[in-house]
């Protein structure tokens, strides 16, 4: 089993945002979240990512227990989880080459990581990895001249790039119209299937989770509403879900450079 | 109320003005006027005709070169060193490290690069490595600081990220917070360059080597047209400086 | 479809910048005869260890306090005289500098005349030269022309600041916004009234806040410029140094830190006074 959640619960704050969560997957299955905003799914995908440690129940990932795992054992499990952040982590005035190969920095050890910086080590892989997307012809670009969408894409590449085992997606065509939205789900999806990969990717597009993944988790007020088929899930059970929500807005994707001050004088 | 204390701080500092004047027995009629106003005027015209003999240009030239890659060497060895300490100012490395690293680099910048020139003198010897490795203490201090802010400043993420798919420290620092840190931080250290060339100039007072000693050495020989032509060599570097400086600035640090 | 090209662009540049890198710092490393490995050696510990050595008790006599106190004023006294002088030759220059107050950029919205770059252009030289030839230079000269003492000191920072101050004042002109003296200007204004009532108003709190941060670099410059025998505390340590009275460069270094930190709080509570 893959993924193995037992009474989770996590507290961010002065908010509960996960309780009582119970979840299994196994491998290769594709997996969306979808729900309110606020409702948690953030919350659950981090925790996944072993971003953040739930202070009530247990979780156990790829069949290790990250939290009783030492500091380097659980950094060797993560090159094993790869997480699409809703907003890419990536700095404007890197390139994209060296932004994507950046994926493989955990199984490649510090030296050849550090050199790579210098000389990017492996321009095929990353430009195979960015074709998959339709960014092959940004692979020397800035990451800053990005538009948000293609930045979301570099993070996705980078991800793949990966080669994860547990491939988490944490709204990841948030930026994109509904067109190339449409078209990089079905990309991920088909390399999850084509890899044995286990993807869980939360949405906030019903229509995209309901047309690509076999199998729906509702999420509401950081609790499990429901865990169905794709096909099972009715159009009452997704108003009990979004009753009283607000609308959605996605999160604006990539980081603006930070400002260089100059000293005068 | 507010602008009655403004007006009493304006006169609290008229005041402190003239006190001043008066406190070191200045006149300025009596320093424009003729006894000082004359002494400077024929010092001055003393200048005027500068050595431009080629031994005298080849030593100045040499001693351009000693100023420059003193000044340059000790910003760079400078840097690095402010680097290392701003990592643990910044918090990296727990609190007991933030508050050694930050006393370390106060006390590099409190004392001015003459003393630490002076101090190196004493303990290196005469001659420019005493400049650079003054420079290099004092300005260690001022660039440790600006870029410990500098990285207190930085987001977080980026290097987050690269923690989060198992990569080491110093792997997530190079990719994460590195590329968007290093504009920053290079434009500190043009800052400094521009500053340090002025003050390696200085530093052959207390026997530092380059133009400063040439400088001490004609001018206490009274050979004021030989000085006039190091005068100008120090023009000469610091316009280099500044324009080298503002070149790297527009092709590194502007977006 | 996909080329095999595994070259990147920017492989050639950044061997080239490596090789200059290392063709400039070789041969600088060998003109600076840097060699940080000095400082660990035995005998130049020794020398470094006796000297601060000497440091602890910093003297502390009350006739050496009294000198003291009088080389601290006579700092402060060289700063704020110098400072005033610079600012009486840096304003008139700015005024004559800036680009704000330039008739031809009025009517051309903002660009001047090259005629009116032109007529600029040695005003501007000279902020340049007089900021460019190190404050210290100065003072040695100085002393060399009026004799030692604080004279010299009040003369150095009054040129090389008036320079400094200059440019500065010139640039915060054109920074604030140039539109209000061109329309006083266009509307027939002359230039000194453009300047009161159009750039005069937005740019006072610049200007104060830069002035007063220059005031606390001038009393670092003063003590400085003391070693080259400008008066006050840097000459009464430079004194104190070549005698390798310790306790008394302690004293007065202790001193120089106190007299930093308080031009410094004083420079904030002015600057968020009236800037």
């Amino acid at each position: 089993m893959t993924v193995r959640l037992t009474g989770v619960g996590l507290r961010l704050g002065q908010v509960r945002a996960l309780d009582g969560i119970d979840l299994h997957i196994e491998a290769g299955e594709r997996v969306a979240v979808i729900g309110p905003s606020g409702a948690g799914k953030s919350s659950l995908l981090n925790l996944l990512a072993t971003a953040l440690q739930p202070d009530s129940g247990t979780v156990e990932l790829l069949g290790e227990a990250p939290w009783r795992l030492s500091g380097r054992a659980r950094q060797r499990l993560r090159t094993r989880i790869g997480l699409i952040h809703q907003a890419p982590p990536l700095p404007s005035r890197q390139r994209v080459v060296t932004t994507v190969l950046a994926g493989r920095l955990g199984r490649w050890g510090t030296l050849r990581g550090l050199a790579s910086l210098l000389h990017p080590r492996d321009v095929p892989g990353a430009r195979a990895a960015l074709a998959t997307l339709g960014l092959a012809d940004k692979l020397f670009a800035q990451c800053g001249q990005l538009s948000g969408g293609q930045l979301q894409r570099v993070g996705i590449a980078r991800v793949l790039y990966q080669q994860p085992e547990l491939l988490l997606a944490d709204e990841p065509v948030s930026a994109m119209d509904p067109v190339l939205a449409d078209h990089t789900l079905e990309t991920l999806c088909r390399h999850a299937g084509e890899r044995g990969v286990t993807l869980v990717a939360s949405l906030h597009a019903v229509e995209l989770a309901l047309a690509h993944f076999p199998r729906v988790i509702g999420v509401r007020d950081g609790r499990l509403a429901f865990d169905l088929p794709a096909a099972q899930v009715t159009p009452e059970r997704l108003d009990a879900l979004y009753a009283n929500a607000g609308i959605a807005s996605p999160q604006a994707a990539g980081a603006a450079p930070a400002p260089v001050q100059i000293p005068r004088c | 109320m507010k602008r009655v204390i403004d007006l009493a701080i304006v006169l609290a500092l008229l005041a402190a003005v003239v006190g001043s004047f008066r406190y070191l027995g200045l006149d300025l009629k009596v320093l424009l006027g003729e006894g000082v106003g004359g002494q400077m005027a024929d010092y001055a015209l003393r200048f005027l005709r500068p050595d431009l003999g080629l031994e005298h240009l080849q030593a100045v030239g040499r001693g351009a070169l000693e100023t420059l890659a003193m000044s340059g060497l000790g910003t760079l060895l400078a840097a690095l060193l402010g680097l290392l300490l701003a990592l643990p100012a910044a918090g990296r490395f727990g609190w007991p490290g933030k508050a050694l690293a930050r006393l370390l680099l106060n006390a590099l910048r409190a004392i001015p690069e003459l003393v630490w020139a002076a101090l190196m003198v004493l303990a290196a010897g005469l001659g420019p490595n005493a400049g650079a490795l003054a420079l290099a203490a004092h300005t260690a201090g001022v660039l440790g600081r600006l870029f410990a802010e500098a990285l207190e400043n930085a987001p977080p993420e980026p290097a987050d990220a690269i923690r989060l798919e198992g990569g080491s420290h110093l792997a997530a620092f190079c990719y994460g917070t590195l590329p968007n840190l290093w504009p920053q931080l290079l434009a500190y250290m043009l800052y400094r360059w521009e500053n340090n060339i002025r003050m390696a100039s200085v530093l052959g007072f207390v026997g530092a080597g380059g133009l400063g000693q040439m400088l001490y050495t004609t001018l206490s020989l009274f050979q004021e047209r030989q000085a006039s032509t190091v005068i100008l060599a120090m023009l000469a570097l610091v316009l280099l400086v500044d324009a080298l400086s503002d070149r790297m600035r527009q092709r590194w640090v502007r977006a | 479809m996909l080329s095999r090209d595994t070259r990147d662009p920017a492989f050639l540049p950044r061997l080239l910048l490596g090789l200059l890198a290392v063709l400039v710092l070789w041969p600088g490393i060998r003109l600076a005869e840097l060699d940080p490995r000095v400082l660990f050696q035995a005998d130049s510990r020794q020398a470094m260890g006796g000297f601060l050595a000497g440091f602890w008790p910093p003297a502390h006599g009350a006739e050496f306090l009294e000198l003291l106190l009088d080389a601290t004023l006579q700092t402060l006294a060289v700063a704020t005289a110098g400072m005033a002088l610079a600012l009486l030759l840096a304003v008139p220059m700015s005024l004559l500098a800036s680009r704000a107050l330039s008739l031809s950029a009025a009517s051309r919205s903002g660009r001047p005349s090259t005629l009116g770059l032109v007529l600029r252009w040695p005003v501007r030289a000279l902020l340049v030269f007089l900021r460019s030839v190190p404050e210290i230079v100065w003072a040695l000269l100085f002393v060399r022309a009026v004799g030692l003492g604080p004279t010299a000191g009040v003369l150095a920072i009054a040129i090389t600041y008036s320079g400094m101050l200059g440019k500065v004042y010139a640039e915060i002109f054109e920074s604030v916004g140039q539109r209000p003296a061109h329309a006083l200007m266009q509307a027939g204004a002359g230039r000194l009234s453009a300047f009161f009532y159009g750039i005069l108003p937005s740019a006072a709190g610049e200007l104060v806040s830069y002035t007063v941060y220059r005031w606390e670099c001038a009393v670092r410059a003063s003590v400085v410029m003391g070693f080259v025998g400008a008066g006050g505390l840097g000459q009464q340590i430079d004194l104190s140094m070549r005698m390798f009275a310790g306790a008394e460069v302690a004293s007065m270094l202790l001193t120089f830190l106190l007299l930093v930190w308080l031009a410094d709080q004083l420079s904030r509570l002015l600057r968020g006074r009236l800037a």
